[in-house]
């Protein structure tokens, strides 16, 4: 019991950050109708660049970890932002009317483009930072000595996430923009024609994706305390998946699914084979897509002609 | 869609130096601010795992300069061509020029590549990249007949690849089947895999349908490493018999084929051999696959491709249709998968990865998705590419990545070749299918 209940913290933890990477996906084929295969990339640049923020500031001599945090945090999500917008622009807007498989072969060839790109920069070796936050709580120690803990990261990424999804949510459905993008996500021509700038909507998805891709990325970075430049692709199809559970289109969903896989892999972990963690969490991206293809909570999708 | 873009286009050119400064600046100003964290401050892992970083300010200011005079550039060009519908570059008189030479290259290409192994009987270097690229040359070709004539994107290719592979390894490693024995069965072992996984798929739609087979793939990968018993998992399977001659060992021994014929042994002997089988192969694959294409299923591939609702409308069973497209092509991918096998000795989940998918499929849209010609050159063009610049190993991925992005953009049916439909109607349409997405008609 004690174990599962320990599980089930990890579980939803990593649950959290692959759903802030799969808002991404699923704002972005909400809006443009595309696979944005380089967000699993976008989401390890995230990660780079937070790494690289934190080793600025130490070396300048900060000291107040929540300082740190808050400036490691702003940094990332507007660099990363502005490589999501700078992707749209170059790769994704020239090809708004191309035929269908263009885009997704476009995004393919970005994801490698950012994958070498870190690899060339940053180098291949795995980067690992110190633990930043440390402590934690004893929730309850069963008589055997198993230990059910919370770790303060653990708090941290939940509470990050639960804010984050709050102020997203209240952007799409009370603000200007929302209003713009869910437009945008009806009918883009009937959109333009009564004032929606359909350009700039795009690109503001993919700046936002970004920077919850970012956010997950430093989330990452102090939960497991590396980052490579390989892990977006994993974690990009992870996410995939969790959006697609989730139902693709649907926000709520996607945090939801990003939950369920973050469970289903973990639980799986402990109670299974870790070797084959990546294989069960493929296996359900699979079955959902036969049998439920519209997800948890997305809407069945109408085939025009 | 609306008509904003072109009035911007418009607005552009008359623009001058001012506003050409000004896009440049502000370009290279983004530059910086993407670039300045990941190429200004280079991070690295210590001996003691604590992590240190140095400076390179001088990278940073060249790559912004770069992209400062780059946008100045590509403006001009712009400004110079002018707006362009970017497949119509070509007008049609030059169009009509190259596919008369089109019908030339072909035959002199297959003379010339089957007098290779005479030209550089010698060189043991080019008898082996040609090797390896007619390697690419049918697994294209083979993919082709899911992605360029049915329309279907498969990312996961590899994954068929691979069961051939290993279909042949362990087959022969365990049993010691000969390689002829084994070919037929990596085909239908590929075959079936691909049925199995495309029974249930194939009523999803081309972005999904890329996500699962992908998937597909990097599960056939993770269980080809893990399953350690069976596969040797990272340590693959070595000692994989080589290739005979129809049962004649193509060795130094005194049954083998040098023997036989009373010449001089030469290890060269095996490697012409290995040459001549995978030709057979690939022309093998691209004779079907014309042959095919020629059969009611060939057309009903192409049409599936040009627009799905329509072909089910007219009561084609578009699972079926697909069904066969996939299985055709994981076949080819299994043939190739086991002369893989035989030729390398060794096989191991690194030759299997996402990466090597991608490659194939870059070929195949490289050389515009259904053309055989093409995709030929494609695959000469990538392998010969990627020769070239082996030196410049970490780049080159950069650089593919790039190519496949700059492709889609200018030329998204292809650089080489487009193939139309085999049959269409002669009376003009009001609109060309090129013009319209597809299923959107």
């Amino acid at each position: 019991m004690d174990y599962f209940a320990q599980q089930l913290i990890n579980g939803l933890v990593l649950g959290s950050i692959y759903g802030l990477i799969a808002i991404g996906y699923t704002m972005v084929y909400g809006i443009v109708g595309m696979i944005n295969f380089a967000h699993g990339d976008i989401f390890m640049i995230g990660g780079f660049i937070a790494l690289i923020t934190f080793l600025i500031l130490i070396s300048l001599g900060l000291t107040a970890i929540p300082v740190i945090l808050l400036v490691v945090l702003l940094v990332s999500m507007a660099i990363t932002a502005l490589y999501g917008w700078t992707i749209e622009r170059i790769a994704y807007r020239p090809l708004r009317h191309s035929f269908r498989l263009a885009p997704m072969l476009s995004a393919i060839g970005m994801s490698f483009v950012l994958t070498n790109y870190s690899q060339v920069a940053q180098g291949a070796r795995v980067k690992p930072i110190p633990p930043f936050i440390i402590g934690g709580y004893t929730l309850h120690e069963s008589a055997d000595g198993f230990v059910i803990q919370l770790s303060n990261i653990q708090i941290m990424v939940v509470l990050t996430t639960i804010a984050l999804l709050g102020i997203f949510t209240w952007l799409v459905s009370r603000t200007r923009l929302g209003r713009d993008m869910r437009a945008c996500e009806q009918d883009q021509t009937m959109a333009a024609l009564l004032g929606v700038d359909v350009d700039r909507t795009i690109s503001m998805t993919f700046v936002i994706g970004a920077a919850l891709a970012a956010v997950a990325g430093l989330m990452y970075l102090l939960y497991y305390g590396l980052v490579d430049f390989f892990m977006g692709f994993v974690a990009g199809i992870k996410a995939f998946t969790a959006a697609v559970l989730g139902g693709i289109g649907s926000l709520p969903g996607a945090m939801l699914g990003g939950l369920a896989i973050g469970l289903i892999e973990t639980f799986w972990s402990a109670y299974f084979s870790v070797e084959y963690k990546d294989v069960a969490a493929f296996s359900i991206l699979i079955v959902v897509l036969i049998f439920m293809p519209t997800g948890l909570l997305g809407r069945p999708e109408v085939e025009k002609v | 869609m609306t008509a904003i873009p072109h009035e911007t286009t418009k607005a552009r050119r008359t623009a001058g130096i001012p506003f050409l400064l000004k896009t440049a600046f502000i370009n290279a100003l983004i530059a910086l601010v993407l670039f300045s964290l990941m190429i200004g401050i280079r991070t690295e892992a210590g001996s003691d795992g604590q992590l240190t970083y140095w400076t390179r300010f001088g990278d940073l200011a060249s790559i912004v300069a770069a992209v400062f005079g780059g946008s100045i550039v590509i403006e001009l060009l712009r400004q110079w061509i002018g707006p362009t519908g970017a497949e119509k570059l070509v007008p049609p008189s030059v169009q009509s020029g190259m596919s008369f030479i089109g019908r030339y290259v072909a035959p002199a290409l297959l003379i010339f590549t089957l007098l290779v192994p005479v030209i550089f009987y010698d060189q043991r270097y080019i008898l082996d990249l040609a090797i390896l690229v007619l390697t690419y040359v049918m697994l294209g070709w083979g993919l082709n007949v899911v992605v360029g004539l049915a329309g279907l994107l498969d990312l996961g290719y590899v994954a068929f690849y691979a069961v051939g592979a290993y279909s042949y390894a362990l087959l022969a490693t365990n049993f010691g089947w000969s390689f002829w024995v084994c070919l037929p069965l990596a085909g239908i072992l590929a075959a079936f895999w691909g049925m199995l996984l495309g029974f249930p798929v194939l009523r999803l739609r081309g972005d999904y349908l890329a996500i699962v087979t992908l998937a597909f793939g990097e599960i056939i990968r993770l269980v080809i490493i893990n399953w350690q018993s069976l596969t040797g998992g990272p340590n693959g399977v070595s000692g994989i018999p080589r290739p005979t001659f129809f049962g004649i060992p193509l060795d130094n021994s005194d049954d083998g084929l040098a023997a036989k014929l009373g010449i001089e042994y030469s290890p060269t002997h095996r490697i012409v051999f290995l040459f001549y089988l995978i030709l057979a192969l690939a022309l093998l694959t691209n004779w079907v696959t014309i042959r095919l294409r020629r059969l009611p299923i060939g057309r009903a591939w192409e049409a599936l491709r040009e627009d799905e609702v329509a072909c089910r409308a007219l009561g084609i069973n578009t699972t079926t249709t697909k069904l066969t497209a996939f299985a055709t092509g994981a076949m080819f991918g299994g043939f190739a998968g086991a002369f893989f096998a035989t030729r390398q000795g060794f096989i191991s989940p690194e030759s299997f990865t996402f990466q090597e998918s991608a490659l194939v499929l870059a070929i195949v849209v490289l050389g515009g998705m259904g053309s055989q010609l093409g995709v030929a050159l494609a695959a000469l063009a990538m392998i010969g590419g990627f020769e070239l610049f082996r030196s410049l190993e970490t780049y080159r991925m950069l650089v593919f990545g790039m190519a496949m992005v700059l492709i889609m953009i200018w030329r998204p049916r292809g650089l080489i070749g487009h193939r139309a439909p085999t049959v269409y109607l002669t009376k003009a349409n009001a609109i060309s299918s090129d013009l319209v997405k597809e299923g959107h008609g």
